[in-house]
């Protein structure tokens, strides 16, 4: 058999692209369930620990149920659903499309030790990709209880210091509206940050902290008008 | 014709122990090749993901070489590259895969790096060289040791990297937090050199080590 006639060139890869394909297609397929679990409990995990609830992914389902007694919907202040599943499944990258007034959103109401807390998702850009995370508020709606963060793929050392308690710490007891007006919490410089609506960013992630401080900015004006209303 | 009588050749004989132990000094990848710059520059601000990443990539690399030396007769040469890289995008694809449904934790730690084992310079260069002109096994070997011979370098750059840019090592603090200067108390005598987590620092280590390893080795040296 001639390996290299063009017949033989053709068969060949046409006959690998198919075994891959199928090999590929098999295994996102087999294990795209598992998968989603991972994500969805991480989610549930992340909201938890925002509100100080620490949990490992295989309890974070039972944790979850206890603590969030209510899943609003918020869009331009107003709830438009109490429905738990549909403010769980709110996919944050399609809905940041939207003007911030105009989006539909997730509150999540949680109950701990007797005190109500509201957990606010966030989402918005880091440098190389998606920055995310979950700030909670007492239930006055404006001092910051915890704070959150994750990144797809922001620069280890540098930007995805977010992620870390050097940075998260900083949030808890900051407020993000003075006398019902909103002001958000803005990231600055590493070590000129004062007083109750500043926080440090991250020397040498300074795109990444942008991001974080554009993303306060962004995603927290609708809950503030919500707030405000109540 | 060849008279050449074939012995069947023991396992880990001398020629075949030669292949595990050379890419760790005379043929090191990274440091006498200068092969995999590109993810040693970007994954070794920290310890963790350069060991992780040296793990998968010795996976990659050990299983793509043998697959592709059981193939090696089959390929046809004009497209032989294109084989290979559809070989290492399958496996790192299944490797991703696996580990976001088994091991989430250490996919969320990889991130965009397990795409970078598919851009690795060290695989291909392996494949093309090695495995379509060696048997499984040899080609198994030869995976393992470049493997080894690129992670020792990585983890060794990290190493230095994450204690003098971070003052840590595997997340954990090394210097002692009272040696830092505190502009408010006015103490300490110490500061993380920032330089260290930007990608220049680590070309210049990686320089480093081949002047330390020429200097001891002399026969590295090319004569001009």
């Amino acid at each position: 058999m001639n390996v290299n006639s063009n017949a033989y060139t053709y068969t060949f890869a046409t006959v690998m692209v198919v075994l891959v394909a199928v090999l590929l297609a098999g295994a996102s397929l087999g294990l795209k369930s598992k998968q989603e679990n991972n994500v969805k409990q991480e989610k549930m995990q992340s909201i938890l620990a925002s509100v100080g609830v620490k949990v490992d992914r295989s309890e974070a389902q039972a944790a979850y149920d206890e603590v969030i007694k209510e899943v609003l919907t918020i869009r331009g202040g107003e709830v438009v659903s109490t429905d738990r599943e549909i403010g769980f499944n709110v996919d944050m990258a399609g809905a940041i499309k939207a003007e911030n007034m105009d989006r539909e959103v997730p509150m999540y109401v949680a109950n701990k030790g007797g005190e109500n807390y509201y957990i606010i998702p966030l989402r918005g850009k880091g440098l190389w990709g998606p920055v995310w995370g979950f700030v909670s508020l007492e239930s006055d709606g404006n001092t910051v209880v915890g704070a959150n963060f994750g990144h797809k793929s922001e620069t280890p050392g540098l930007g995805a210091e977010i992620t870390t308690p050097m940075f998260t710490d900083q949030f808890p007891g900051k407020k993000i509206s003075e006398a019902g007006l909103f002001q958000s919490i803005s990231v600055v410089k590493q070590g000129t940050s004062t007083g109750d609506y500043m926080v440090d960013g991250i020397s040498g992630g300074t795109i990444t902290s942008n991001g974080v401080n554009d993303m306060l900015a962004d995603c927290l004006a609708p809950y503030a008008e919500y707030f405000k209303n109540i | 014709m060849s008279t050449e009588v074939k012995t069947k050749e023991s396992l880990f004989s001398k020629k075949n122990q030669q292949l595990l132990k050379d890419p760790f000094n005379d043929n090191n990848p990274i440091t006498v090749q200068v092969l995999g710059i590109c993810s040693a520059l970007a994954i070794t601000v920290k310890l963790e993901p350069a060991i992780v990443m040296s793990l998968s990539v010795m996976f990659v690399l050990s299983v793509g070489n043998v697959i592709i030396s059981l193939i090696r007769n089959l390929i046809p040469n004009r497209i032989r590259i294109i084989v290979q890289l559809v070989v290492v995008a399958s496996l790192v694809i299944l490797v991703d895969q696996f580990l976001k449904a088994f091991a989430y934790d250490v996919s969320k730690q990889l991130s965009v790096f397990v795409g970078l084992i598919i851009t690795n310079c060290i695989i291909m260069g392996r494949f093309e060289a090695f495995a379509l002109g060696n048997g499984p096994w040899k080609a198994f070997l030869d995976g393992v040791g470049n493997s080894i011979g690129y992670g020792v370098i990585l983890i060794a750059v990290a190493f230095v990297r994450e204690l003098l840019g971070s003052g840590q090592l595997l997340g954990a603090q090394i210097i002692p937090l009272s040696w830092y200067i505190d502009m408010d108390k006015g103490t300490g005598f110490y500061a993380n050199n920032g330089f260290f987590l930007f990608p220049p620092m680590a070309l210049i280590v990686v320089g480093m080590i081949i002047w330390a390893q020429r200097a001891k080795n002399t026969k590295l040296i090319e004569e001009n």
